[in-house]
């Protein structure tokens, strides 16, 4: 009796680990933690699960941050992952590198055919090259949204959220004379005012198409209307009609909005989500697309969030793995999934009709994130609206957050502070050109 | 004829130090000739080529307002936790070595701090010091224009001054209640009989006989301050607000890791080497020569 066990074991043993053995093992480096980690888990177990060629083994790096500098170490002691997940502002630096597999030759090589036109064109604009092909797979997609407390427009008579900025900051004084202590959360973050302020309105953030024909664009956010939305809202700071809430202040914009603290708040749609979980029992609150200013025709938000990446390195075998994971990824199954369990957008239209045909957007608690995507489709993308292909992205980004700082603590004025700022960014341009002095922009 | 145990052989010397040098090499000759060789490089993050620049790195960081504001920062964050740590550290020690009631209790107490790593200890004073939430605005009822340090840069700095020293004066005060506790009871003793107060015996005898600790601590807790600070500022206020707290090596790891000019943090790192080359240098110069060994 126990001699047979303990064969039947061994013969267990023997099965699992030749299985196993036939599977090509590839590792993918992601930055997201938490909810979002564990989704990411999910869905790389259903591709496992799904066929039994491939084995994908996921490692979140802790942050987007991480995830980069971690691959970046990787790739030149050559330990580097299959596939890593790089955010949008971490794109350029990849691009310029010959680090990379492109998405096109991986899927071509490996027989996928993938219907490229089928991406959402704000999104595959955003991380396409000059010839507006894609070398990663857009994956985790957002854009921001402008989210509205509705008690707490409903008592100042409005059923609506604000469409233009100055409709904006008249309902913010309205709340407060209703008697809302925080109209208006905000945390210096420049991705809504800035990014997608000047995608919106048509204004261009740097010259050269916003960088994306060439490294010697400068960068020129001092010379459009983004000084007078900022004045706008400094103004509204001063009269009590915005609050600041960062992790420093003690709670952040997200959670100073769900727990009904403050009214309104420019976040990414990705925090839907965490919004709906953590919020006050029965409030009643929605999204809308960012106020534009009066008079301006609206036009696309840009996508943010972070795309998929093939490195090189590895062999013929785990490429195949990659290429059937983007496959896998890329079926309207896929991303009704992945949208379902984070607050991401679908990336492509068939995606997207996928989950409107399943009804997704129709009830709560989804409902109200279709307006991303009608956002990201308001207009055809042009040259303001593409994106922003700006070298040493984070340090420019840091820059404007300093400034801002400085401007809501009446240590500098509106104009001075973002000047400086803009001067400091054209530094931090001039030498990533300089560091790739003889690169042409792919 | 005397007898000694000599190596004749030299190699086998030199197969002795071996590990050691290999050690220092690995993890202080070759990361430091790594950076030098970045600094006056431009080095792109993801490999491919690399162009000599001559001097071109320092000369902008040289350039740069924000970061002398680092340097500045970084030498009165040196001086205030130092002088902090190190008071604090030695009346602790001095009030255990007089075996004050309860201290053998305290005396572990005190050194916990020490124990909890630097990103704990801030995530702590972080929730003890937001404007909003933390227990310490409820004591001065919220007043923001008393305590804001997400949007007052001096308030920053003291809080991180703050956290940072409350961790090193455990450190401090191990060292100084293993001074007070070496020096031999009969001096102590003898000073007594002859009518020395508490106070008196402190300045007259204690303190000058553990000046070399002192000397000690004030050098590592200065070339500490210079490196250890990341963790306290990385939790705390990622170097804000608007730059008010952005210390050297935290600039150094935000235009490195985050920005991705390696070439740029290379050189900060080589003049932030030559710095506390520099003050441990003047300190062993200057200050040394007031200390008795003996």
């Amino acid at each position: 009796m126990k001699s047979k066990f303990l064969m039947s074991v061994a013969a267990l043993l023997f099965s699992v680990t030749a299985q196993a053995a036939e599977r090509v093992k590839f590792e993918m480096w992601h930055g997201l933690t938490g909810d979002l980690g564990g989704v990411v888990d999910q869905v790389c177990k259903r591709f496992n699960e799904s066929q039994s060629d491939y084995e994908i083994i996921c490692t979140s790096q802790g942050s987007y941050d991480n995830a980069l500098q971690n691959a970046i170490a990787a790739y030149r002691a050559k330990k580097n992952p299959t596939i890593v997940q790089i955010f949008d502002a971490g794109t350029l630096d990849l691009l310029l590198s010959e680090a990379y597999v492109p998405a096109r030759k991986l899927m071509a090589d490996n027989g996928y055919k993938i219907n490229w036109d089928d991406y959402i064109p704000a999104i595959s604009n955003y991380y396409a090259n000059s010839k507006g092909e894609l070398n990663s797979f857009p994956f985790n997609s957002s854009t921001a949204m402008m989210y509205w407390n509705k008690d707490a427009f409903a008592k100042i008579g409005k059923t609506e959220a604000p469409k233009t900025w100055e409709e904006t900051f008249d309902s913010l004084k309205v709340l407060k004379a209703a008697g809302y202590e925080c109209p208006m959360a905000w945390n210096y973050d420049t991705w809504p005012i800035m990014e997608q302020f000047s995608a919106i309105n048509n204004i261009p953030v740097a010259t050269k198409g916003n960088g994306y024909q060439g490294l010697d664009a400068e960068f020129i956010v001092n010379k459009g209307q983004f000084v007078d939305v900022i004045k706008s809202l400094k103004k509204a700071y001063d009269d009590g009609l915005v609050k600041i809430k960062t992790p420093d202040t003690g709670a952040t914009i997200v959670q100073a909005f769900a727990n009904g603290d403050c009214q309104v708040m420019l976040s990414s749609i990705a925090d839907h989500g965490t919004v709906g979980k953590t919020q006050k029992p029965d409030m009643q609150w929605d999204v809308a697309m960012l106020p534009t200013l009066a008079g301006v025709e609206r036009h696309n938000s840009l996508v943010g969030g972070a795309s998929l990446w093939a490195l090189q390195g590895k062999t013929d075998a785990e490429y195949k793995g990659a290429a059937a994971f983007f496959n896998f990824i890329a079926q309207p199954e896929s991303a009704l999934f992945w949208s379902t369990n984070t607050g991401y957008i679908p990336v492509t239209k068939s995606g997207f009709e996928f989950m409107k045909t399943q009804g997704f957007y129709d009830k709560a608690p989804y409902k109200g994130r279709e307006l991303a995507i009608a956002s990201l489709n308001a207009s055809p993308v042009n040259e303001n609206t593409r994106g922003i292909r700006l070298g040493g992205f984070v340090q420019i980004r840091k820059e404007m957050r300093d400034a801002l700082t400085d401007i809501f603590a009446n240590k500098v004025s509106v104009e001075d502070g973002i000047n400086s700022a803009v001067d400091r960014s054209n530094a931090v341009l001039r030498k990533f050109e300089k560091t790739y002095a003889g690169k042409m922009l792919p | 004829m005397e007898k000694r145990a000599t190596f004749s052989m030299g190699w086998l010397g030199v197969l002795f130090i071996l590990p050691q040098v290999l050690l220092v090499f690995t993890f202080f000759y070759w990361p430091t000739g790594a950076a030098m060789y970045w600094a006056f490089t431009l080095e792109r993050p993801w490999g491919g080529g690399n162009e000599w620049v001559g001097f071109d790195n320092f000369r902008q960081v040289f350039a740069d307002r924000a970061y002398w504001g680092s340097i500045f920062r970084s030498l009165v964050f040196a001086a205030s936790t130092a002088t902090l740590s190190m008071v604090f550290g030695l009346l602790l020690a001095v009030a255990c070595d007089r075996g004050l009631k309860g201290y053998q209790a305290f005396r572990t107490i005190f050194v916990w701090p020490y124990a909890v790593v630097a990103p704990a200890a801030a995530l702590a004073f972080r929730f003890i010091f937001a404007p909003e939430a933390g227990i310490f605005s409820a004591l001065v009822k919220s007043n923001h224009e008393f305590w804001n340090p997400a949007q007052n840069g001096y308030h920053a700095m003291a809080m991180i001054i703050i956290c940072y020293s409350w961790k090193y004066a455990a450190y401090c005060f191990i060292f100084f209640l293993a001074a007070l506790q070496a020096i031999p009871r009969s001096v102590i003793e003898a000073s007594a009989l002859d009518g020395a107060g508490v106070l008196r015996r402190i300045f007259d005898i204690q303190l000058p006989l553990i000046t070399p600790t002192f000397f000690f601590m004030l050098v590592i807790s200065i070339t500490d301050s210079f490196q250890d600070s990341f963790g306290i500022v990385d939790v705390m206020t990622d170097g804000g607000p608007a730059k008010a707290t952005e210390l050297m090596v935290y600039k150094i790891y935000f235009d490195g890791f985050r920005g991705l000019d390696y070439s740029g943090a290379a050189a900060q790192s080589i003049v932030l080497m030559l710095i506390m080359m520099v003050l441990t240098f003047f300190q062993f110069r200057y200050i040394e020569r007031r200390v008795h060994y003996s």
